[in-house]
């Protein structure tokens, strides 16, 4: 494709008012943060293709033995099932406001609503600590091992072999989440975002949505089955 | 041409480009170059793919003769399993597209690199780290599974399935994060007045597969975690001792695995349409349809894994559908397969070590797609399933497809890669032997499938031995032929006569707007685009004369690129 016309816009110019998070292969911003956003949601649909696994291994399986399902389902405690939903949607929320005043480019608001984000995901994992650890007190564990009295029927393993390995996964998405908020929360402290530049806050913002979502339909499918 | 020579010489001494402008280990290891990642995935795979070499020569010497010949029947399963898991996990599936794509998608596109270059360096490291947990179940207990890992052998054999699943889980985000970083890197990186419709083919290829990448990978990746959890916790989903459903794991695989064959594929098809665009001179037919017929493969290829499963015992409705469904893709796999003939119809051909590939290519391949199309029929299935006539389909799909192409694309790329030529007569009778050699070796095997060889099988009864020292002869061929193109390569790395900037004389914009080898940031200038990759309308003004023998290469053309800012 010699001899067409090359553009003006090159290299050199770029330099001469290259804002410090421009990278330097991107020609503009818009560019940059078009880039990094479509790139997480490519990211999250992988995070669904994963989960869909577990999801169809739980339908084969619900499908089967509905009554399995039900009896076992009981096991869980709802109310703390429901505590952890009304925490992650309030972190959503917390979460959604640090985009919208890292936009409005006010740093104090983005670091409070960051780090409340970070402390309500804790909450999250301090409670399902006390779910697993009282679960395992009982032995009720996955598949092969497990060993509750108080509730024998053929199958009940395979449906917290489901309930461990999902609400399993998923916690680590939410430890993972803890790590990249507080990573971007004290990036926030530093001054680094402004209403410019806020791309690692909005796609940390999309990460931890997707995990919340998540949990919005894990809590249903195992808490609430009558 | 002499001339020109001690020109491109001259220039080579004092040019800046992205393999002299940093030196060191160092300079390798933490590069953000996309052209430097390429090459690390080139000398990586081509590790993967001596050793699974390696294995396929020992497995073939073992079936010289009936009996025991070399090794005992577990060994054999060892090793066979080995060299499947091998060679497609650390060669077919990154080949093409980490090492040609990683080298070419970014300058082909005008962009200065991939859109997450940190990304990319870290996928090589990931690749490594899955390939070395791997390595670890390996040698310390051996995998005699099958590369399938069929449920509920691997749930009870002591061999290292868990090591090599949950290597094989990290080797999946390597895949994953290569295909992302393609896809966002053609959505949002291409130079002004690359439409879509002007995308080189290869590019579509490799945006395709990124699709299947992204689509498939994270469901292999949960069903070999579970996997891993079956025999580290004992879950339950896949093992029948513990209530689990062996079949639901031959879903999850094949819901991956078949796909995965389009991971492996369709990025050579892309090679394939570069070849034969560049060497016959006249634009490929049908652009458009062998684009979007990419696509459709990619799409289709979700909707047929049950045809692996027909004799598992799935209901015969869904093994009809499946087998519908895999007639169907043959569409657009025809689709392709007819307009690179019709490209080559009456085009100024320029016989070269690439285009020998391409054409060894469409020769190898059509045969692997009819069979395939044989196998996918319901009442055929039965009695050939699980016998050597899958083993020699699959064989020339994915010799031909990953391969043939694989070659095909380094020895067309090797001049911009590292800015030599090669001995054209050695490589040309490389590409012969390696062809006689595939047809020698796996032709054999579509006859003893027919009368009845199963697959994976140490030993075999006496009237199969001529086939099968056929084909191990024809296997010794194709390891000369592989070797002597090492030898014709390494020779040119060292001792090659310099290459023009653009020595094919192709049209797209690695070969147009790059110097004998492409700058650290590809482009002085970012390229405005104005006409089809493959567009020879205007070959003569663009190229200069004598382009017909590929001889003439003017020095405006390379000079553009050279030029120091």
């Amino acid at each position: 494709m010699a001899g067409v016309p090359e553009a003006a816009t090159g290299h050199a110019e770029a330099h001469a008012h290259h804002p410090p998070y421009l990278q330097h292969h991107f020609v503009s911003a818009e560019q940059q943060f078009d880039a990094a956003k479509l790139g997480m949601w490519l990211f999250l649909v992988t995070e669904i293709l994963l989960f869909s696994g577990m999801f169809v291994a739980y339908a084969v399986y619900r499908v089967w033995h509905p009554e399995v399902f039900q009896a076992a389902s009981k096991l869980l405690d709802w109310r703390l099932g429901g505590l952890n939903t009304i925490v992650l949607l309030t972190s959503s929320f917390t979460v959604a406001l640090a985009v919208h005043y890292a936009q409005l480019g006010d740093k104090k608001r983005l670091v409070q609503n960051l780090w409340l984000t970070v402390a309500l995901a804790g909450v999250f994992m301090v409670v399902k600590y006390f779910e697993y650890s009282e679960k395992f007190h009982h032995h009720i564990f996955p598949g092969g091992n497990y060993a509750y009295e108080g509730l024998q029927l053929p199958y009940v393993g395979q449906f917290f072999s489901i309930y461990f390995v999902m609400t399993g996964i998923h916690g680590l998405h939410v430890l993972v989440g803890m790590g990249v908020l507080t990573w971007v929360a004290l990036k926030a402290q530093r001054g680094v975002f402004s209403s410019e530049y806020y791309t690692p806050v909005e796609i940390s913002a999309l990460y931890w949505h997707l995990v919340d979502i998540i949990w919005i339909f894990l809590f249903p499918l195992l808490y609430l089955i009558h | 041409m002499a001339t020109q020579t001690i020109a491109a010489q001259k220039t080579a001494q004092s040019e800046i480009n992205y393999l002299n402008h940093a030196r060191g280990l160092k300079s390798w290891l933490l590069t953000l170059d996309h052209k430097r990642i390429g090459i690390l995935y080139l000398i990586s795979v081509v590790f993967f793919f001596i050793v699974g070499g390696i294995l396929a020569l020992l497995i073939r010497a073992e079936l010289f003769e009936p009996g025991q010949t070399l090794m005992t029947a577990d060994t054999y399963n060892h090793i066979f399993t080995l060299h499947g898991a091998i060679m497609i996990f650390l060669f077919l599936i990154p080949a093409v597209p980490a090492v040609l794509g990683n080298f070419a998608l970014p300058i082909m596109i005008g962009a200065k690199d991939v859109a997450f270059p940190r990304l990319n360096l870290a996928s090589w490291y990931i690749f490594w780290l899955g390939a070395l947990t791997m390595l670890v179940g390996i040698v310390t207990s051996g995998l005699d599974t099958g590369w399938t890992f069929y449920t509920p052998y691997s749930t009870m054999t002591s061999s290292g399935v868990t090591w090599v699943v949950l290597g094989i889980f990290i080797l999946g985000f390597s895949s994953i994060l290569t295909g992302l970083n393609f896809i966002v890197t053609v959505h949002k990186m291409r130079a002004p007045g690359l439409t879509w419709s002007r995308l080189p083919l290869f590019v579509w290829g490799l945006y395709a597969t990124s699709i299947v990448q992204i689509l498939a990978t994270p469901v292999l990746g949960i069903t070999l975690l579970l996997l891993a959890l079956e025999r580290i916790l004992k879950i339950g989903i896949f093992d029948p001792a513990l209530g689990g459903d062996p079949i639901l794991f031959q879903h999850f695989f094949w819901f991956y695995s078949h796909p995965a064959v389009y991971i492996m594929i369709l990025p050579a098809f892309g090679v394939i349409s570069e070849l034969i665009g560049t060497f016959s001179r006249k634009g490929i037919f049908g652009y458009k349809f062998v684009a979007l017929s990419s696509v459709a493969i990619a799409f289709l290829g979700f909707l047929v894994w049950g045809h692996h499963m027909f004799v598992s015992g799935q209901s015969a409705t869904a093994a009809t559908v499946f087998s519908l469904l895999t007639f169907l893709i043959g569409v657009p796999t025809g689709v392709k397969v007819l307009n690179w003939v019709a490209s080559l119809y009456r085009g100024s051909i320029w016989l070269r070590t690439p285009l020998l590939y391409a054409l060894a290519f469409l020769f190898v391949f059509p045969i692997g797609g009819f069979t395939g199309i044989a196998l996918g029929t319901l009442g055929l299935d039965v009695p050939l399933h699980d016998t050597y006539f899958v083993v020699a389909h699959f064989h020339y799909v994915m010799v031909s497809g990953g391969l043939l192409a694989f070659l095909g694309g380094l020895h067309y790329w090797w001049p911009k890669m590292f800015g030599r030529l090669y001995n054209e007569k050695l490589a040309q009778i490389a590409a012969l032997l390696i062809f006689v050699g595939f047809n020698v070796t796996f032709f054999p095997q579509f006859i003893l499938g027919t009368q009845g060889m199963p697959r994976r099988y140490f030993d075999y009864v006496p009237e199969f031995t001529t086939l099968h020292q056929l084909s191990t002869v024809g296997s010794w061929i194709l390891g000369l032929g592989l070797l002597l193109v090492a030898v014709c390569l390494l020779h040119s790395l060292f001792k090659g006569q310099l290459a023009p900037a653009n020595p094919w004389g192709a049209g797209t914009l690695e070969w147009t707007h790059t110097g004998r080898l492409p700058s650290p940031h590809n482009f002085e200038r970012t390229p405005v685009v104005t006409r089809g990759p493959y567009d020879y309308h205007l070959a003569e003004e663009i190229f200069g004369n004598g382009h017909g023998d590929g001889g003439g290469t003017p020095a405006v053309i390379p000079a553009q690129g050279q030029a120091q800012s």
